[in-house]
């Protein structure tokens, strides 16, 4: 097995014992459960969570992901002076972060479904889309965590820092792009919203979902447009390729200072 | 020709920021001894140990290990035991767990050396999770990390200030014999008694520069005093004093 392989195995072992991600797990479930017993069907339960995940995953993912990274600072430093590379610890540390994550979402949102999937009409391919994006969302904002835990030496300020993006994806965003609507109304805007709606990584989930669900009246004014200009399968396939880029990106800088930091 | 220098260092630089922590620093530790160093807080000493274990990237300067160039490379950390100040493990994991994760990330080596941690009767301990573990107890298990791999060079920064008077005594030991068997110690140390006890050679760090290295007998007669204390506070006098 290679360096990074063994890292995510003990890594992931860990984490998958952490009260907090154990905890994430029941939340997500009794929320899940709870609007099941309210009295939905499949997809209006899908719909109600739609939102939960888009807000709750990149938050707990975010906060979660600086606060481990900062933790194991000694430990990275025990490690790294074993024959152990930098670019292995790396991989193995992100990925001994984000699967267990993954794994919290998909048993606190997919299991609910499963047990109530004898009640018929589960829309089966939306729980999967949900469950996608949870965990795409999940890789791009523990991605973006590592980032801002290895950009700022002090945990008050990487955390800060993991808050401030949380609440400009989730809150401001949205937001201003309605004010920018508002006061450029008499401007042809959707070309600078579609390119706005990719440089948010909450947003691409967002219309992930809905352009896949066909709830135009959920779309939102980013979605909406999505939609117009890109058609359902085209606005899906650009949609997945830039959250994945979200992803990516924030690795391939986060790596880049992580080979370079002194520890 | 003779068997390579442990550590080799020539115009070592680093800096933090502004501020100026290694100005230059030029060291040749000879093998099969214990060398300790010594300096006060902020001297460099972490620093320099971090250099050496390729953690931290110097400015400046020229530095190998065991015959190898410190450039990037992991390999020559398969002869280095390291102990750092603090150890700190993944909480949820077992000491067990954490053993054979290091293990594991070493690769195929030899049988490892077990008798650190069995002298130190750590068994009753391994099946408990980190958390749950005292700072002594994983101050131990840091430890016997350490010299598992029979390593040809042991780092040791501060290692006994978390022992209790027995292990201390342990672990003393054990850092004699792994000396017999032709291991070259780097034991940083604020506790003078103790490296009266066991080095042989002192690097005194002050204000990040190499002011002494040489045997323990010479920093004495050159400082004129009977004690290793003594003869630390004359070095840092004699500084104040240029």
């Amino acid at each position: 097995m290679t360096t990074a392989g063994k890292i995510l195995g003990y890594q992931l072992r860990d984490i998958a014992r952490n009260r907090w991600v154990l905890a994430y797990a029941a939340v997500l479930l009794v929320l899940t459960e709870a609007l099941f017993r309210l009295g939905g069907d499949g997809q209006r339960v899908v719909l109600s969570l739609l939102n939960l995940v888009l807000i709750f995953v990149p938050l707990v993912a975010l906060t979660f992901g600086t606060l481990y990274l900062y933790n194991a600072r000694e430990f990275i430093e025990l490690l790294l002076a074993q024959p152990v590379g930098r670019g292995a610890m790396f991989a193995g540390l992100w990925g001994g972060l984000a699967l267990p994550l993954i794994g919290a979402v998909s048993v606190g949102v997919g299991l609910p479904f499963l047990l109530h999937a004898g009640e018929g009409d589960i829309p089966v391919h939306a729980v999967l889309l949900l469950l996608g994006t949870g965990a795409l969302l999940t890789a791009s904002f523990t991605a973006i965590a590592f980032l801002l835990a290895l950009r700022f030496d002090d945990r008050a300020m990487g955390f800060g820092a993991a808050l401030m993006v949380w609440l400009a994806c989730a809150v401001v965003y949205d937001g201003l792009i309605l004010l920018a609507v508002t006061v450029f109304a008499n401007y042809p805007l959707e070309t600078p919203l579609l390119i706005l709606t990719l440089l948010n990584p909450l947003d691409l989930g967002r219309v992930l979902l809905l352009l896949d669900l066909d709830v135009s009246a959920l779309m939102g004014y980013t979605g909406a447009i999505f939609n117009q200009f890109l058609g359902t399968g085209l606005g899906l396939g650009v949609a997945l390729v830039a959250l994945l880029l979200w992803t990516v990106v924030p690795l391939m800088f986060g790596l880049r200072r992580f080979r370079k930091r002194d520890f | 020709m003779s068997a390579p220098l442990v550590i080799d260092v020539v115009g070592l630089v680093k800096h933090f920021g502004r501020l100026q922590v290694l100005r230059g620093i030029d060291l040749a530790v000879v093998p099969g001894r214990i060398t300790g160093l010594v300096g006060p807080n902020a001297a460099g000493k972490s620093t320099l140990i971090k250099s050496i274990l390729g953690l931290v990237r110097p400015d400046a300067g020229r530095l190998s290990v065991l015959g190898c160039a410190v450039n990037g490379d992991e390999r020559y950390r398969r002869r280095i035991g390291y102990m750092p100040q603090a150890a700190r493990f993944p909480e949820n994991l077992t000491g067990q767990e954490v053993l054979e994760m290091i293990r594991d990330l070493r690769g195929p080596t030899a049988a490892p050396d077990r008798s650190l941690l069995d002298d130190f009767e750590l068994a009753a301990e391994f099946p408990k999770r980190i958390h749950a573990l005292s700072g002594g107890t994983r101050q131990k298990l840091s430890a016997g990390l350490a010299f598992l791999f029979r390593p040809d060079l042991l780092i040791l920064d501060e290692p006994t200030a978390g022992l209790d008077p027995v292990a201390s005594g342990v672990f003393k030991r054990h850092l004699l014999a792994a000396r017999e068997r032709g291991a070259s110690v780097l034991l940083a140390s604020h506790t003078m008694s103790e490296l009266e006890e066991l080095a042989v050679d002192i690097i005194f760090l002050l204000e990040g520069r190499v002011r002494f290295h040489g045997p323990v007998q010479q920093l004495l007669d050159q400082t004129r005093t009977e004690r290793l204390e003594a003869g630390i506070a004359a070095l840092m006098q004699g500084e104040a004093a240029r």
